[in-house]
């Protein structure tokens, strides 16, 4: 075990691939010699070669494009779109394209694509460097979804992503890259000494479509993912009462059987995200909660989310679920 | 000058209009263009440069009478041209009978390639049977280049339990991997850009191995042709990219996709060798493809090509050409008809006859129709059988995930 910062678990997770699949290639924007404007893919180009990792014009649905296209031909291409943000003019490709290539063709072509991109707020990014569009994406039938929010589960599942034979939309919340984000923009803590941040360095996978329980309890089930996962567990603290908090991980296929056995045993449910709440991912968990849970249920499921506007610049700290938020409709979950 | 008598300025915007209307009187400026016209550069050296005149002007190598010359000449077999013609031949009259079946409910829809035929045949005749083929709808004659059987094409189209894409796509949207002709799509122009990653992709394994790709005149206006050009560039892979200007998007005019100019110029920019080539003279395109390929071969890169043709049928079974366009334009075409003007070479230097011909559509005819009756016995679009509901819940994803298993169940097929 070594301790690392996301940055560099994922790093090590590409690393590791790179170096035992010759058909794993990594491309997009800054990502070659410079490394990635995160420093995703620091030092991959000079010791893998440019050949297996490689800048691209700025061109996001060129890029998606191409990658298709290596996939399809027996590669195992690993995008890079800089900010989720930028990932629309791919979405055509994304979306017509990869998510349907298998069916379209009777399974005769497929094509395992894994784009990874930077998503979240939380570094005075704007409506531009700062949106969650996962729900863009969850709406697509033939392509995966997947956030991290950990070192350890960054690099586990973003291996599990490349070797699918699925294409994977897979969000890095670019909040936590450096440190776990607790909603209080004064305290800014580090990766280190973080139960997360122990990483294996050689290759492990965690699989698509488990969630994962981070904190136990039994008076209310809070679900959340990417950097909401740690702004959800102070709000947890901070409300006093115990609750599971499920970090769900894979958004498509997302674990209903976590979340509806932590639900049928707390009665309550908080679902927390920083996009917007009109068709965010939390109203099909929450209508599948209810179609489960409805007779455990003691209160009404609660949703705490980004609002329905764009996201702000200086006022994102009003925009982004807070651990007051979260804290407030936890102990409203409690009442009779 | 077409459309409107001004040019923007303070008089508001252009908006161009087809030079002919219904009722009016069709026209096309004679060419002026023959096979002495262009020399043919060294493929293994040529840079954009030494192809500017290749892009301006227009490659040929038949003339309006049938013989064929110029430094462009393939040199083919007369068994090679005779197979050629065949091919064409077996298209159009496929294209016929589907077209026939379209109209009694056999199918859906339908795309016919009319006027078109060369372009599929002759460019994957030049090309080696492993290239990748990543068409349009409009080049389903690469199929039968590569062996499809008709029977196959038939049952894909009219959505029968042997559809080998188990009726998820309309008719025309063929896959045959076999054949290495890569699933088609709807979206127009997708497959431009992606092509290239399937020639950049051949290109990282090492393999001798290119991709040729088309786009009409209509979606080169699509961001996908931009991408695909400039990445091209950029990344140099084996790969051919085919403008088929058939003059014809539906019912916009080229010229909506294009202010002036014509479609080969504009990889010049991009520093990549531009060709533009007579559509209708399966000579000219097979010795284009020809060339491109030893570029692809010889690791220079990148080939782009205007295929100067026109769209003789409807865009679609959906569609009525003659709304929009004089109902004999095709005729006048300057080009000609691909089919014709093989045909008419090869009875020229006496290899074949105007009854070996109708000997040839005769026994054509015979094997679309053995092909058509084959396939009904699978069944058909408005009778079925169809493929099993089941169809619809896989191959989503590698494994079924338990929310689409869910899903198959409450539909309970």
């Amino acid at each position: 075990m070594t301790e690392m910062n996301m940055i560099q678990s994922l790093n090590s997770a590409l690393d590791n691939l790179l170096e035992s699949d010759p058909n794993v290639l990594i491309f997009g924007e800054d990502v070659g010699y410079f490394g990635g404007v995160f420093r995703v893919t620091d030092g991959l180009q000079e010791k893998h070669g440019s050949k297996r990792v490689f800048d691209t014009p700025l061109a996001e649905g060129g890029i998606a494009a191409i990658a298709f296209g290596m996939g399809l031909n027996g590669l195992r291409p690993v995008m890079e779109i800089q900010f989720a943000d930028y990932i629309f003019p791919a979405y055509d490709q994304i979306v017509n394209e990869m998510a349907k290539l298998r069916h379209r063709s009777g399974g005769e072509f497929s094509t395992p694509v894994t784009i990874r991109t930077p998503a979240g707020g939380g570094i005075k990014g704007g409506h531009h460097h700062s949106q969650s569009p996962e729900s863009q994406f969850t709406h697509t039938p033939g392509i995966k979804v997947v956030y991290c929010s950990n070192p350890y589960n960054a690099k586990g599942l973003l291996i599990s992503a490349i070797e699918c034979n699925d294409p994977v939309v897979f969000f890095e919340p670019k909040r936590c890259y450096r440190g776990p984000f607790y909603g209080d923009p004064h305290h800014v803590p580090t990766w280190k000494g973080h139960e997360y941040s122990d990483v294996p360095e050689e290759h492990y996978s965690i699989p698509l479509g488990e969630a994962n329980l981070t904190m136990e309890g039994d008076k209310c089930t809070v679900i959340a993912w990417g950097a909401m996962v740690h702004v959800a567990e102070q709000g947890i603290k901070d409300s006093g009462i115990s609750c599971d908090l499920i970090d769900l991980q894979s958004l498509v296929p997302w674990d209903r059987d976590a979340v509806v056995n932590s639900v049928k045993k707390t009665g309550r449910c908080v679902i927390v995200h920083e996009a917007p709440k009109t068709s965010g991912f939390g109203a099909e968990m929450s209508a599948s909660v209810q179609e489960r849970c409805f007779y455990h249920l003691e209160s009404p499921i609660e949703r705490v989310t980004g609002w329905d506007t764009p996201f702000p610049h200086s006022t994102e700290w009003d925009y982004m679920p807070s651990p007051q938020r979260i804290s407030e409709a936890i102990k409203r979950t409690q009442e009779d | 000058m077409t459309g409107d008598e001004h040019v923007g300025g303070l008089d508001g915007f252009s908006v161009p209009d087809e030079p002919r209307r219904p009722g009016e009187q069709s026209y096309f400026e004679p060419w002026t263009y023959t096979p002495e016209d262009l020399s043919q550069p060294d493929p293994s050296t040529c840079t954009s440069e030494d192809t500017t005149k290749h892009a301006e002007g227009l490659i040929r190598v038949l003339d309006d009478d049938g013989a064929a010359s110029g430094s462009w000449h393939p040199n083919l077999s007369a068994d090679e041209l005779r197979l050629g013609l065949e091919q064409m031949c077996r298209l159009r009259i496929f294209d016929d009978r589907m077209m026939k079946m379209q109209r009694t409910g056999k199918l859906s829809f339908y795309m016919r390639s009319l006027g078109e035929e060369a372009i599929a045949i002759s460019q994957t005749m030049a090309l080696q049977d492993h290239d990748w083929l990543f068409p349009t709808y409009r080049q389903p004659g690469c199929q039968f280049v590569r062996g499809r059987s008709m029977v196959s094409m038939i049952n894909h189209c009219i959505g029968n339990v042997e559809d080998n894409v188990k009726g998820r796509q309309m008719p025309v949207h063929y896959t045959y991997k076999d054949g290495h002709f890569i699933s088609i799509s709807s979206p127009v122009g997708t497959q431009f850009s992606q092509a290239v990653g399937v020639a950049m992709a051949s290109a990282y394994k090492g393999e001798d191995q290119a991709t040729i790709t088309w786009i009409g005149d209509g979606a080169s206006a699509e961001g996908d042709y931009h991408y695909a050009v400039n990445f091209a560039s950029v990344f140099k892979p084996p790969i051919i990219l085919c403008v088929v200007n058939n003059q014809w998007a539906i019912s916009t005019h080229k010229n909506f996709a294009s202010g002036g100019g014509n479609f080969a110029t504009r990889a010049l920019p991009y520093d990549i060798p531009s060709l533009r080539v007579d559509g209708n003279d399966f000579l000219a395109l097979y010795s284009v493809t020809k060339w491109a390929r030893k570029r692809a071969s010889a690791g220079m890169g990148a080939t782009h090509i205007e295929i100067l043709t026109y769209r003789a049928g409807a865009h679609s079974s959906s569609d009525d050409a003659s709304r929009y366009r004089p109902a004999d334009e095709h005729e006048h075409w300057p080009g000609g008809d691909p089919i014709e003007r093989l045909k008419d070479h090869l009875i020229l230097i006496e290899e074949w006859s105007e009854e070996k011909h109708s000997d040839l559509e005769k026994k054509l005819d015979e094997e679309v129709v053995a092909a058509y009756k084959e396939a009904v016995t699978h069944g058909d679009l408005a009778n079925g059988p169809w493929p099993p509901a089941s169809t619809i819940f896989t191959e989503v994803y590698e494994e079924v995930p338990w929310h689409i298993q869910e899903q198959r169940e409450e539909l309970g097929k």
